[in-house]
């Protein structure tokens, strides 16, 4: 790279030092300020983890048991903590095994640096032990990725996947380094990138969108905000507040852009999408002005297309100008980072109320409360509902837990239920939908914001996708709590087979082991709930617990998610039961 | 269903290894198949330029462009139709040289369709024509009842009718 593609930094005190590029590797990572990252060795790693063990006592490498434990834990530390989260993995089967929290990153816009060994040069291309063309397979999931070759790389290329990562719209990348680069000395020095030149994170934010966006909002009778995770990644919370204070407009949100304004707050009118609140679904179709901040119109939030808010004026502020009018068009696009735009909106807008628009929504939640949510809270049948477990967590955690859901039934329950005061409070798998994905993710989740309650909540099914984590939690001694909603089914497919395949329950019944004994194993506290009675003292001595907590809650077998938007249905067609 | 056509994308990129995957696997994602795919350099040092021509929607292609653009690696992407740009392919023809004294028509044929002798030898000679793609369509099935020993011909190459900003793009860049 002699041509000058990217800007460094000027560093003030630039000392070379002739390294390995294995110790690059560690100098480059304390440059970046990380001091956590999560991984698994193996053969054309091991010069790297030579330099770990160095560095032990300024680097904590985290064994995981799984190279997809390793990326979930860092996808959940990142997400918690807005910080780029580090994986590693050898070559080969510790690479590919990365590729499905690569695929979950980039959907999710999680800013990740994963740095994988690779065979030495001489013997790339030859099939040679453990060697699998990482670069290729990850290319379709990664934001960017780079294999280095010759030590002399290593600086300016870490720092480029570390700006690229946290950028603009943040995303995983990841480095392949060759074992030969490891091994091989030079100088080293480091600066941080600042600029690529084909790379723009952000378009700038044009003003006369933004005036264009500020006359659609003041005209309009029934404005409706759907804000999804672009808030939380923006750093744009108080902006949004801010703005729905003054306007007075109803505001929703997507699955990943939960907790980025409380539950409790009284503009705050619940989730969109398939299984989304009743009244932001149906409004969204009668809403004039939709406004939509940083989100990305996902199938699951919108339904059919067709008849999507067709009656509205869509206002779409987005930084990545490849989701304007991908999926719904928009008529004022207002491309750029959503913190300078919404500040910049404020004061243009006028200060309104909007109280008979207020009222229907109040009157959808009231609707769903009776139809729904009542069943779901305040059960009066004898079977435990999800819902109350996700409740009695709430009380006991004062509403200031992280949520760390899995994917299935229990994590729309999650998101419907969990009543969020702080913002990165809710941590799911939104976009890829990836099993397996909580309890991995919390221990990441608790090593980000170690001062915080965790609570990871996991189905039968995906819980066991990843269950040796636990060992990780055991060897770190890590406070996690673990919560498994057990209907001994694969409970979301089983619900589909009984809506849409006429009950035909294909291997979605599952027999289960020990899930307090598997634990126990992990010299995990862990207890089992069966009864209602037993719930919330069970749910306090979990929250209570200084150390990992395990408690598996046996819930009603065939209870169903709802409401719900039947796939590829309207938003107004939404079905309460 | 929209109104599929096809269009040509012109992509800068800087010239990284790898890239070519990154940008066809935006195609694959979609199930949509290349027609053509040219790569060389442009106008400005070190950057690359792909012609890659698609039958498409207006809407697909749009949503293409912008997702070959978010890559990291490509400075910016355009797409046109056919009549905001000038374009041709090249093809060549390698033919037995003894057609050029059994056949007379040969040389007529060669004649009118402004084609470019490239080499003859005692066994073969080759023919190069440039020009739109019904251009070579027609020569090579005037020449096919001859036999023609060996075939092959270029992906489209296309510059378009407006401006592409892309030097001043870069300077922007340095300063």
């Amino acid at each position: 790279m002699e041509l000058k593609t990217i800007k460094k930094e000027v560093s003030k005190s630039v000392t070379k030092m002739r390294v390995t590029g294995a110790e690059a590797v560690i100098h480059c990572l304390l440059a970046e300020g990380v001091d956590t990252l999560y991984g698994y060795p193996g053969g054309a790693i091991m010069p790297v983890y030579d330099e770990l063990y160095k560095f032990s006592d300024r680097l904590h490498h985290v064994l995981t048991r799984h190279e997809q434990g390793a990326i979930h834990a860092a996808q959940g530390y990142a997400r918690v903590s807005g910080r780029v989260g580090v994986a590693m993995a050898t070559s080969g089967p510790g690479a590919t095994n990365l590729v499905t929290g690569l695929a979950d990153a980039q959907i999710d816009s999680t800013p990740l640096v994963c740095i994988t060994g690779q065979v030495a040069r001489h013997l790339l291309g030859s099939d040679a032990f453990q060697e699998t063309d990482i670069v290729g397979i990850s290319m379709p999931v990664t934001k960017w990725n780079f294999q280095i070759t010759k030590a002399a790389e290593i600086p300016e290329v870490i720092a480029k996947a570390f700006y690229i990562a946290r950028s603009g719209r943040p995303g995983p990348v990841l480095i392949d380094i060759t074992k030969n680069a490891q091994f091989e000395e030079f100088d080293f020095e480091y600066s941080k990138c600042t600029a690529v030149r084909s790379y723009k994170p952000a378009p700038a934010v044009d003003a006369r969108q933004l005036e264009k966006a500020a006359e659609a909002i003041n005209q309009a009778k029934r404005p409706f905000i759907v804000w999804g995770q672009g808030i939380l990644l923006g750093k744009a919370e108080e902006e949004l507040k801010a703005l729905v204070e003054k306007t007075g407009i109803p505001a929703a949100w997507t699955i990943m852009g939960a907790s980025a304004l409380p539950t409790d707050h009284p503009l705050n009118v619940g989730m969109v999408g398939m299984h989304g609140n009743y009244a932001p679904n149906v409004l969204t179709n009668e809403c004039d002005v939709l406004i939509a901040l940083g989100m990305r119109f996902d199938d699951r939030v919108t339904g059919d297309l067709n008849t999507y808010a067709k009656q509205a004026k869509v206002l779409h502020f987005e930084i990545d100008p490849a989701e304007v009018n991908k999926n719904v068009k928009a008529d004022v696009p207002v491309l750029g980072d959503v913190k300078e735009s919404l500040t910049r909106l404020l004061p243009l807008l006028g200060a309104k109320k909007h109280e008979a628009w207020h009222e229907k929504f109040k009157e959808g939640y009231a609707t769903e409360f009776e139809e729904v949510i009542r069943h779901d809270l305040f059960p009066e049948k004898d079977g435990l509902t999800m819902g109350e477990v996700i409740n009695a967590i709430n009380k006991s955690s004062g509403n200031k837990a992280v949520m760390v859901s899995d994917v299935g039934q229990h994590q729309m329950i999650t998101c419907r239920y969990a009543r969020f005061e702080q913002s990165h409070s809710n941590i799911t798998s939104g976009g890829l939908g990836t099993m397996g994905f909580a309890l991995p993710a919390a221990i990441g989740a608790k090593m980000g914001a170690p001062e915080r309650e965790v609570v990871a909540i996991a189905g039968d099914g995906g819980y066991q996708m990843t269950i040796q984590e636990l060992g990780t939690i055991f060897q770190l001694g890590l406070p996690v709590k673990i919560v498994v909603l057990n209907n001994e089914f694969l409970g979301m497919v089983r619900q589909w087979q009984q809506l849409f395949f006429e009950k035909r329950y294909a291997s979605t019944n599952m027999v289960n082991p020990d899930f307090v004994t598997i634990a126990k194993g992990y010299h995990i506290p862990a207890e089992r709930v069966t009864k209602r009675e037993d719930l919330n003292a069970a749910v306090e001595r979990m929250i209570k617990s200084e150390t990992a907590y395990f408690l598996e809650v046996m819930v009603e077998k065939e209870d169903n998610v709802f409401p719900m938007i039947p796939s590829g249905a309207s938003v107004s067609d939404i079905r309460l039961k | 269903m929209e109104e599929t056509r096809t269009y040509t994308i012109s992509v800068y990129t800087e010239n990284n290894v790898g890239l070519l995957n990154r940008i066809s696997g935006i195609f694959v994602k979609r199930h949509i198949n290349i027609e053509s795919i040219n790569v060389s350099g442009s106008e400005i040092d070190h950057v690359m330029r792909f012609i890659i021509v698609v039958r498409t929607t207006e809407k697909w292609v749009h949503n293409i462009v912008g997702q070959i653009e978010k890559q990291v690696d490509v400075i910016k992407a355009y797409y046109h139709n056919d009549e905001e740009t000038i374009f041709l392919e090249t093809a060549l023809f390698k033919i037995g040289s003894h057609l050029l004294f059994d056949e007379r028509q040969i040389q007529n044929i060669i004649k009118e369709s402004h084609s470019q002798i490239v080499t003859v030898s005692r066994e073969f000679f080759v023919i190069a024509k440039s020009g739109r793609r019904e251009e070579i369509e027609t020569l090579y099935e005037e020449l096919r009842p001859y036999g023609i020993m060996q075939f092959v011909r270029t992906g489209r190459v296309s510059v378009s009718k407006a401006q592409m900003e892309i030097s001043t793009l870069l300077k922007e860049f340095v300063h």
